[in-house]
């Protein structure tokens, strides 16, 4: 019998809690605000369900109420994908120059 | 176009480089390079993505105009926001990966075809299932996020709203919630989805309120570990690796991170998430305390103490935050260099209101990250140091904690400040911290009292030095 591509995905999703568990342990103390903006930031991946949707074109017109619902996700996601690298950027810089100063 | 196979590649290659940009946050020198693999990472998925639809009529240009009007918005932000604003950014974006989640939930579940679910009314009941999930989770993220970043703005109090049989509440709507997602799966009627997105929203609002200001690093982390789950349960239902991946590393971090700050304050998960910390412990430590002699002294004394000390270790706290004190204090540690006395910070875990906060504002005033401490790394240097200058911290300085099994906080991890030669304490006043409790170390020989604004306070050490 053929297995079912839902274990396929339950397996890649169990392996990567596995995965981010121990990637995060080893996130140094100090940075883990930048670790919460940055997981912010990549969790609006989203955007990708988003712009599937969006542009659907199933009911002919691109102003169904299911592709303005995915047009408001993207805004919402963009704005995080932005701000959250942005201002990881940001953060992350700080960090930098103490490294400068040092020298 | 491309193929769904190169696709889902090109979503296991972004999968791979949003690991390596949490991996590089494991020093600050890898740090910046990791959160360029997350950009490349992102921008390849949005990208793939596009080119896989392949559709560039009106709705591709709508979609790029959305994408520089919802950038520009985002990246305003970012340049603009101050850095002692950062847990209500957070907690503010969380709100937005949650409700973006409830949005292309919805979408899938009115628009099934398009995802390969089936047709409405007639859709898988696997996907139903996610995609309640997806939603469900989204629409707690984003009411219990909105309402934490009212809570850190100030714009709602920070203490905890209580009422009776609140957690009953909170448990039936959870039942609720699973009785409707099976209702839905079995009739396929739409007011049900409806129903489990407006009850979820109700919830999120509930599970936040009855948690305290300053249990605030535990509720994001947890936040940020439920727009994960959000974002992995969408994953599901459209069948996307990228969205999986991602939802599961920022489930386990958020996760990761809410085990530490609990760790931190010494209690459970479910004691934080239960809430109300503090309203009931008030009365337990109103014992005549205040004829006990404090000593308190001005900014020359504090000045004159640190310059000729030899060692002087810093502990900062959220009071540093709200008076805005980290670049006065940088100026003054600066000073002190200059006579020759060695300064070192130490960090408590949960000092801020979010995990690392005060590492950040440190870091923004220009602290170079290696003279910055975590708790067990500066602990034991206590008792060889001459000053502690502890400026906005309270509870987590408090010997009790480890003396009194009977206060609140007793057995919580707390930075050993009594054993240094003396303390300096900048408060405004002798009155209790969060926890609701007298601080032992005002009355302590050994220390000495800056009764002031943290920030007024440093800058007349600085005059004084």
């Amino acid at each position: 019998m053929e297995i079912d591509p839902f274990i396929f995905r339950l397996s890649i999703f169990i392996l990567s809690i596995f995965i981010g568990y121990y990637v995060v342990w080893s996130v140094t103390p100090s940075l883990h605000t930048p670790l919460m903006s940055v997981t912010n930031a990549i969790s609006s991946v989203i955007i990708v369900g988003a712009i599937i949707a969006a542009l659907a074109e199933g009911t002919g017109s691109i102003f169904d109420t299911a592709n303005i619902f995915g047009f408001l996700a993207i805004i919402l996601a963009a704005v995080n994908i932005f701000g959250g690298f942005l201002v990881t950027q940001r953060m992350l810089a700080m960090y930098k120059k103490k490294k400068k100063d040092k020298k | 176009m491309i193929s769904s196979n190169l696709l889902a590649i090109f979503y296991l290659i972004s999968g791979v480089l949003f690991i390596l940009a949490l991996r590089g946050l494991s020093s600050p020198e890898s740090s910046r390079q990791g959160n360029l693999f997350g950009i490349i990472g992102m921008a390849l998925a949005i990208g793939m993505t596009i080119f896989s639809v392949g559709n560039f009529s009106t709705g591709f240009l709508y979609l790029i105009i959305l994408l520089l009007i919802g950038g520009s918005i985002g990246g305003f932000i970012a340049f603009k926001i101050p850095m002692t604003a950062m847990p209500e950014l957070v907690a503010g974006f969380h709100s937005l990966v949650g409700l973006a989640a409830v949005f292309v939930a919805i979408s899938a579940f009115l628009n099934p075809e398009v995802f390969n679910l089936g047709s409405p009314g007639n859709i898988k009941i696997a996907s139903l299932i996610e995609m309640s999930l997806g939603a469900a989770i989204g629409a707690i993220t984003f009411t219990g996020s909105v309402i934490a970043f009212l809570k850190l703005r100030g714009i709602m109090s920070g203490s905890p709203i209580i009422f009776f049989g609140q957690h009953y509440i909170n448990l039936t709507l959870g039942l609720l919630l699973a009785g409707l997602v099976f209702y839905l799966c079995k009739t396929q009627v739409d007011t049900w989805f409806w129903t489990i997105i407006l009850i979820s929203f109700l919830l999120g609002v509930l599970l936040i309120i009855p948690i305290g200001g300053a249990d605030m690093p535990v509720v994001i982390s947890m936040l940020n570990s439920y727009s994960g789950w959000a974002a992995a349960g969408i994953g599901f239902t459209l069948e996307n690796t990228a969205l999986i991946i991602t939802g599961a590393l920022v489930g386990s971090s958020g996760a990761i991170l809410s085990y530490i700050m609990c760790k931190g304050m010494n209690r459970s998960f479910f004691n934080v998430i239960l809430g109300g910390w503090g309203a009931t412990d008030k009365i337990s430590s109103d014992k005549s305390k205040e004829q006990k002699p404090v000593k308190s002294g001005n900014a020359d004394d504090a000045a004159f103490l640190m310059k000729n000390a030899s060692s002087v270790i810093i502990v900062p706290g959220y009071g540093m935050a709200v008076a805005q004190a980290q670049h006065a204090l940088r100026e003054m540690v600066d000073a002190l260099k200059k006579n020759g006395v060695k300064v070192t910070y130490a960090i408590h875990p949960v000092a801020g209101r979010m995990p690392g906060h005060m590492n950040v504002l440190l870091a923004e005033a220009n602290v170079p990250y290696d003279e910055v401490f975590e708790l067990e790394e500066i602990n034991n240097d206590f008792a060889n140091c001459d000053v502690a200058y502890v400026i906005g911290a309270n509870d987590v300085t408090n010997p009790v904690a480890k003396t009194d099994p009977q206060s609140p906080i007793y057995g919580m991890p707390v930075l050993d400040v009594e054993k240094c030669k003396s303390v300096l304490f900048v408060k405004r006043s002798l009155s209790p911290g969060y926890a609701g409790i007298d601080n032992d170390l005002f009355y302590r020989d050994n220390t000495l009292m800056l009764f002031a604004d943290a920030k007024k306070m440093t800058e007349d050490i600085i005059k004084s030095l």
